[in-house]
C-alpha cells in the first residue's frame, strides 16, 4: 500500500524535519541526498546528543583500539553544508503538534514541517533494582556514557555488567579494557541467549572466562549495594551471593524511544515502538519512524543497524516519490566480543518445522559451529562461535541448497573437509553486505564496470563494508577473485606484454642500460609476448622511460629516431596535438608566459599566413589550431627561425611553468617569480615523464600563479621559496602539499630535480604526481624522507640523472626540420605527398576557422 | 585469397594494394616502418592505411576512423592480441583488426580491408 500525499512530491518550499541524528538518521539524510531531495526541500535535523551522528556499533573500539570520538563520526566533512542541511546539535525535540505540523525543540526553536521523520533510537533499560541510581551506576549507549565510565573507572578496581547479551558483552569488554576485575551477570542460562544456542553459549562462556571475565549465568541482580559514601560497593545476586564491584553497567536490553510519538497521539506497540507500515509511515501519513524506535510492519522492533538502514532507505524513497518497502529483515550478527568471534544468522535456533541441525564442537579451542538445514537440504541458519571464517559465505547462502554437504561446512579446514567454499561459489543475487544490502553482483559490477581494484574503492563505490564491517574480509576475496576472472589488475603487470609495473621496468632499463623497446620486450617481456609487436599501452610507456633516461642509457634523445618513432603516441610522432578532425595544433614554448612584442608578431604572422585558429591557452601561451600534417614543418621552420622551441604540448612531459608578474612590477612581490619560472621551465623542458608535468611560480603568498594547483609549485617568501608538490587542477583537483620552506635558488632547484626524478622512477603510466603521492606507501612523509633527507641514499643518482637530461636537451622541432629523413614522414599520403587530406575541412566562425562538423555513418562498406 | 602475406625479411620491393581496379603501387617497402602506418590515397578518393608488423607481415585497412570521420587510422599504434595485429585509433582509441578491419571494441563497426603484396621488380 503506497499512499501518495503532498509529502511524496516535495517542492522547494517543503520542509522535512528529522528528529534524532543517530546511525539511522544519518543514513536517512544520505539517502535523501542521493535522491536529490536535499536539493529541493529544506531539511532540518534536531540532534539531542552534543555531537553529530557517530558509529555506535564501534563504540567499544574507543577502548580497544584507542579510537577518538572523532574517529567514530559518521557524516563526512562538509556533508551537511554541501547538501544545505540545517543540523541543530544538542537541541532535542520536546514536542510535536500534528495539528499545526510543528516541532518544538528545547531551545525554543519551532519548525513547521511537511514531513516529519522520527529516528530517536532506544534507551537502555535499567531494571528496577534497589540502588540503581547510586553513584557508580552507568548505562552504555553514547559516547558521553563511555567517557563517564572511563572517568569513574579510574577510581575503582572492579566492575559488574548486568546483562550477558550482545551489549553486555561489549560493555564487559570495555571494563576489562579499562583494567577492572570484570563480572557479567546474565539472568538466562547462557550468554547471548537471543543469538546463540546452548552449545554456542557454552563455547562462548569458556572463551570469555578464558579472558579473565567472571561469568554468572542463571542468576538475577537483586540489589546494588551502596557504601556509606553513597557509591556502589557491590551487587547482591538472586542466589544469595554478593559480588564486590566498584561500578555497575546496566546492559539489560533497550526500549524504543517512542515518548514523543505517544505524546502526540501516534499509535505505539504494546511493548513500545512506533507503529509503522511497509513504507515506514506512522498512522499519520506525513510522519515516518525509522530505526530502533519503530515497530515494523512484521511486529518487530529491530535493534540492529542493518534493518535500521533499510528503513532509512525505504522512508527516503517514499518521500522522494519512489517505490520502496521494508517488510522485515533477518537478525544475522557477527561480532567480535572480547576477542571472541560470534556469528548467528537466519533461523539460528532451528524453529522451522522439520529442520535438522549439524554441529561441530571443540571445547578445547572454543570453536562451535551449528548449521540449521531444512528437510530438502536448504540452509536455514546457523551459529558460529570461535571461528567465524565461513560466515561471509554461509549467510548469503541461507535460503539455498549449498553446493557442499553441510557436514563439510561445519568441519574445520583440514579435518576431512574436502572443499573450502569460497565466495565465488555464490550466486550473483547473494547479499554480501547486509548492512547496506549489497549483492555479490553489485560488487562484481563495481570491479568490472567501474574499475574498482581494491576493497577501499569497492567500499566507496557500493557502500559495502562500511557498516558493521563484518563482510570486509569476504569482500576482499571477492574483489581478488573478480579481478583474476577479468585477467587484469591482480596481475600488477603493465599490460599483456609485460608482467612488470612501470616502476619495475624503469629499474630494469636503468640497471641494465637497455636502450630499445625490442630488447626490453624480447628479454624481459612475458613468456608469449617476446618477439611480438607489443601494444598501445606498453609502447608509449616504455618510450617514455627510454626518453627520460635517454642520456643515461644511451638511447637516442630524439623521439622520432629509429625504433623510438614507432613507439610514440600519435601526438609525439608528429610533435603536435591531433585534433578531432585529424588536423594538428601547434604550441610554441613561451617560458614563464613572458614574450616580446616581436615574437608575438611572428606568431600572429604565422597564424595569419597559414590560416590557423589562434587562442590563448589556460597555460599562459598561445595555441595555433588547424594545421595539416604537411604544413607542420613549414610552420615550424618559421617559428624556429624566430627563436621558438617546441612547447611539448603533445608529450607526457613538462608543459608550462606559469608565473605571476612578481617583485619586478607588483607592489606585493617579494621575489622575482618570472625569472624563476623561466629558469625552471628551461631546465625541465623536454623532460619525459609518466604523465604531463605542470608548474607555476608566484611572487608572494597571494598566489596569482596558482602554484598550489601544480605538480610542483613555488611560492616566494621573504627568505626564499616554498616548494609545494602534488597539486592538480583538472578532473580531480588537489591542493599541493608543502614539501620544504624558505629554500635558496640552488636548494629549490636541487629539491625539484630529486622530486621529479623520484616521481619518474616510481610512478605508474599516466599517474599524475597528485595520484602518485597519495598512492605510494608512506605518502608525502616518505617522499620527503627520500628527497629531502636522502633516506634511500639515491639523491646523488637522482641529481645526476637530471643533470644528464639537462645537458642532453635538444629542441625536437629544430632537429626535425633539419633532417630530411624525419621530414619525409610529414605527408598525408605516402603515394601522393602533395595532396592534402580531403577529410580535413574547415568552416568559418567569429573571423577564424573551425573543423567542419562531420556527419558520421558508422559503416564503410568493405571493398576487396 | 588471403590479404596477408608473410614475406621473409628484409623486405624490399614495391608495396601494392588491390582495389576494385586492380593492384595499385603505393610505396617502397622500406618506407613502412615496423609498427607504424602510412596512408595511401586510392583512385576513387578513398583512403587506406598500410602497416607492417615486426615479423614483416603487411596489412591494409580503411584509413577513415568510423567513430570520428577523420582520416587518422594510419597514425595509430600497432599492437598484438593473441597473435593478431590491430591498430588503436589515435583519436578515441578503438582498436581495429588489421587482417579484416573489424572493430575489436564494437562488433557492429568495421572498416574496409585490402589485400597487399610486395612485388619484387
Ligand atoms: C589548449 C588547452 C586549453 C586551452 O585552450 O586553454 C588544453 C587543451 C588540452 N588539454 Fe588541458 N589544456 C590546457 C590547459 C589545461 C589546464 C590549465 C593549466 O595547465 O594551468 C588544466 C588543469 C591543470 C592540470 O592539468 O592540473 C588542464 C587539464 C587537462 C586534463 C586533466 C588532467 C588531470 O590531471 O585531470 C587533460 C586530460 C589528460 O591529460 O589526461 C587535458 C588534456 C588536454 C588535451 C591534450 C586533450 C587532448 O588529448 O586532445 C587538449 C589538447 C591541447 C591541444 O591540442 O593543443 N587537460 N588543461 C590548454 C593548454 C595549456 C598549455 O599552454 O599547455
Ligand atoms: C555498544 C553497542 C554496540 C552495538 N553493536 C552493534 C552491532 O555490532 N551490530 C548492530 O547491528 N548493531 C549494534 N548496535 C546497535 C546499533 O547501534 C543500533 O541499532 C543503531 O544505532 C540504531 O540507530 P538509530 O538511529 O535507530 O538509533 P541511535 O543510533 O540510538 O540514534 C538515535 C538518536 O536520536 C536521539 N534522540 C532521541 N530522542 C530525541 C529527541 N527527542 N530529539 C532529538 N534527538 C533525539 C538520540 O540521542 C540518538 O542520538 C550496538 C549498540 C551499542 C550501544
Ligand atoms: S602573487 Fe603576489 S607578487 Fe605575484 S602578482 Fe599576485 S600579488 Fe603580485
Ligand atoms: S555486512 Fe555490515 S558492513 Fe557489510
Amino acid at each position: 500500500m503506497a499512499v501518495t500525499t503532498a509529502a511524496s512530491r516535495n517542492t522547494r518550499d517543503d520542509t522535512i524535519v528529522l528528529i534524532g541524528h543517530g546511525m539511522v538518521g544519518q543514513r536517512f539524510l544520505e539517502a535523501l541526498a542521493d535522491r536529490g531531495v536535499t536539493g529541493r526541500a529544506r531539511v532540518v535535523v534536531l540532534c539531542e546528543e552534543p555531537r553529530p551522528a557517530y558509529d555506535r556499533v564501534h563504540l567499544t573500539s574507543y577502548f580497544s583500539e584507542n579510537a577518538s570520538p572523532e574517529d567514530l563520526s559518521m557524516a563526512e566533512d562538509g556533508f551537511m553544508a554541501r547538501h544545505g542541511i540545517e543540523l541543530h546539535v544538542g537541541d532535542p525535540a520536546v514536542s510535536v503538534d500534528r495539528e499545526s505540523r510543528t516541532v518544538t525543540a528545547r531551545s525554543g526553536l519551532t519548525v513547521v514541517y511537511d514531513t516529519l521523520v522520527l529516528a530517536t533510537g532506544s534507551y537502555p533499560f535499567v531494571p528496577p533494582v534497589p540502588g540503581r541510581d547510586a553513584a557508580g551506576c552507568f548505562v552504555y549507549r553514547t559516547i558521553e556514557d563511555l567517557l563517564a565510565i572511563e572517568a569513574y573507572a579510574r577510581g575503582v578496581s572492579s566492575g559488574a555488567v548486568v546483562g550477558g547479551g550482545l551489549l553486555g558483552l561489549e560493555a564487559a569488554g570495555a571494563l576489562k579494557g579499562l583494567g577492572l576485575d570484570t563480572h557479567v551477570v546474565e539472568f538466562a542460562p547462557r550468554l547471548m541467549p537471543v543469538q546463540v544456542d546452548e552449545g554456542g553459549g557454552q563455547a562462548l562462556r569458556r572463551s570469555v572466562e578464558g579472558l579473565g571475565v567472571s561469568v554468572h549465568t542463571g542468576v538475577g541482580t537483586s540489589e546494588i549495594t551502596v557504601g556509606d559514601d553513597g557509591r556502589v560497593s557491590g551487587m547482591a545476586l538472586s542466589d544469595g551471593s554478593v559480588l564486590p564491584a566498584g561500578m555497575v553497567v546496566f546492559s539489560a536490553g533497550v526500549r524504543p524511544r517512542d515518548d514523543l510519538a505517544r505524546a502526540c497521539g501516534l499509535p505505539v506497540g504494546e511493548r513500545g515502538g512506533i507503529v509503522v507500515d511497509e513504507q515506514c509511515r506512522t498512522a499519520d501519513a506525513s510522519v515516518f519512524a525509522i530505526g530502533e524506535c519503530a515497530l515494523a510492519c512484521d511486529g518487530r522492533v529491530y535493534g540492529l543497524v542493518a534493518p535500521g538502514n533499510e528503513m532509512a532507505e525505504t522512508a527516503a524513497r517514499t518521500i522522494a516519490g519512489e517505490a520502496g518497502a521494508f517488510t522485515g529483515a533477518d537478525l544475522s550478527t557477527k561480532l567480535k566480543l572480547l576477542g571472541v568471534d560470534v556469528a548467528s544468522f537466519g533461523d539460528a535456533h532451528g524453529t522451522t518445522d522439520g529442520c535438522l541441525d549439524v554441529r561441530y564442537s571443540d571445547a578445547r579451542s572454543g570453536v562451535y559451529r551449528k548449521l540449521v538445514v531444512g528437510a530438502d537440504g536448504t540452509l536455514l541458519g546457523g551459529v558460529l562461535v570461535g571461528d567465524v571464517e565461513s560466515y561471509g559465505v554461509l549467510r548469503p547462502l541461507t535460503g539455498s541448497v549449498p553446493p557442499v554437504a553441510p557436514e563439510h561446512l561445519v568441519l574445520p579446514a583440514g579435518a576431512g573437509a574436502p572443499v573450502t567454499l569460497g565466495p565465488t561459489a555464490l550466486p550473483d543475487e547473494a547479499v554480501m553486505c547486509s548492512c547496506h544490502n549489497v549483492t555479490k553482483g553489485a560488487i562484481r559490477g563495481a570491479v568490472t564496470d567501474h574499475g574498482c581494484g581494491t576493497v577501499p574503492e569497492v567500499k566507496k563505490c557500493t557502500k559495502a563494508g562500511t557498516g558493521c564491517g563484518s563482510c570486509v574480509k569476504v569482500l576482499g576475496q571477492l574483489v581478488t577473485a573478480e579481478l583474476e576472472a577479468n585477467g587484469v589488475m591482480v596481475d600488477k603487470g603493465l599490460c599483456p606484454h609485460f608482467a612488470q609495473t612501470r616502476a619495475e621496468l624503469y629499474e630494469v632499463v636503468l640497471a641494465l642500460r637497455i636502450s630499445s623497446y625490442r630488447d626490453l620486450l624480447d628479454g624481459h617481456g612475458r613468456e608469449g609476448a617476446r618477439g611480438t609487436d607489443g601494444c598501445e599501452v606498453c609502447k608509449p610507456a616504455v618510450a617514455s622511460i627510454l626518453a627520460s633516461l635517454a642520456a643515461t642509457v644511451g638511447a637516442s634523445v630524439h623521439v622520432l629516431d629509429g625504433e623510438q618513432a614507432a613507439l610514440q603516441d600519435t601526438n609525439d610522432h608528429f610533435l603536435a596535438n591531433m585534433q578531432k578532425n585529424g588536423s594538428y595544433s601547434i604550441v610554441p614554448r613561451i617560458p614563464g608566459g613572458e614574450i616580446t612584442p616581436e615574437r608575438l608578431i611572428v606568431i600572429g604572422e604565422v597564424a595569419r599566413d597559414f590560416g590557423l585558429y589562434t587562442k590563448i591557452t589556460g597555460g599562459q601561451r598561445i595555441d595555433l589550431f588547424g594545421a595539416r600534417v604537411e604544413q607542420l614543418p613549414l610552420i615550424w621552420t618559421r617559428l624556429v627561425d624566430a627563436g621558438f622551441e617546441s612547447g611539448h604540448a603533445y608529450g607526457k612531459a613538462l608543459r608550462t611553468v606559469k608565473s605571476c608578474v612578481g617583485q619586478t612590477w607588483c607592489r606585493y612581490g617579494v621575489q622575482d617569480s618570472v625569472r624563476m619560472a623561466i629558469d625552471l621551465e628551461l631546465r625541465y623542458r623536454g623532460l619525459r615523464s609518466p604523465h604531463k608535468l605542470k608548474s607555476a611560480v608566484s611572487g608572494c603568498a597571494r598566489e596569482c600563479a596558482e602554484a598550489q594547483s601544480k605538480d610542483f609549485g613555488v611560492i616566494a617568501t621573504a627568505n626564499g621559496w616554498n616548494l609545494y608538490v602534488g597539486g592538480n587542477g583538472g578532473a580531480t583537483p588537489r591542493h599541493a602539499d608543502l614539501l620544504a620552506q624558505d629554500l635558496s635558488d640552488a636548494e629549490l632547484v636541487r629539491l625539484i630535480d630529486r622530486f621529479l626524478m623520484f616521481y619518474i622512477r616510481t610512478a605508474e603510466p599516466l599517474e599524475r604526481t597528485s595520484v602518485w603521492l597519495q598512492r605510494i606507501a608512506g605518502g608525502l612523509d616518505h617522499v620527503r624522507d627520500v628527497v629531502v633527507h636522502d633516506s634511500l641514499g639515491i639523491c646523488g643518482e637522482l641529481e645526476a640523472l637530471m643533470a644528464a637530461h639537462v645537458a642532453g636537451y635538444r629542441d625536437e622541432w629544430a632537429d626535425t626540420i633539419n633532417d630530411p629523413e624525419r621530414l619525409s614522414r610529414f605527408v598525408s599520403f605516402v603515394n601522393a605527398p602533395d595532396t592534402p587530406d580531403p577529410t580535413v575541412r574547415f568552416v568559418p566562425e567569429r573571423g577564424q576557422i573551425k573543423p567542419e562538423p562531420i556527419l558520421l555513418t558508422l559503416t564503410e562498406t568493405v571493398t576487396a | 585469397m588471403s590479404n596477408v602475406i608473410s614475406p621473409t625479411l628484409p623486405l624490399t620491393g614495391t608495396v601494392e594494394l588491390r582495389t576494385a581496379e586492380g593492384w595499385l603501387a603505393v610505396c617502397a617497402a622500406e618506407e613502412l616502418l615496423p609498427g607504424r602506418g602510412v596512408a595511401a590515397l586510392l583512385p576513387d578518393g578513398r583512403q587506406a592505411a598500410l602497416f607492417r608488423d615486426r615479423a614483416g607481415r603487411l596489412y591494409a585497412i580503411g584509413n577513415v576512423d568510423p567513430f570520428t570521420g577523420a582520416g587518422v587510422l594510419s597514425h595509430g599504434l600497432l599492437g598484438t592480441l593473441q597473435d593478431r595485429a590491430y591498430v588503436a585509433s589515435p583519436l578515441l582509441k578503438q582498436r581495429f583488426d588489421l587482417a579484416d578491419g573489424h572493430c575489436l571494441d564494437d562488433d557492429s563497426v568495421a572498416v574496409a580491408s585490402y589485400p597487399v603484396r610486395v612485388s619484387r621488380s
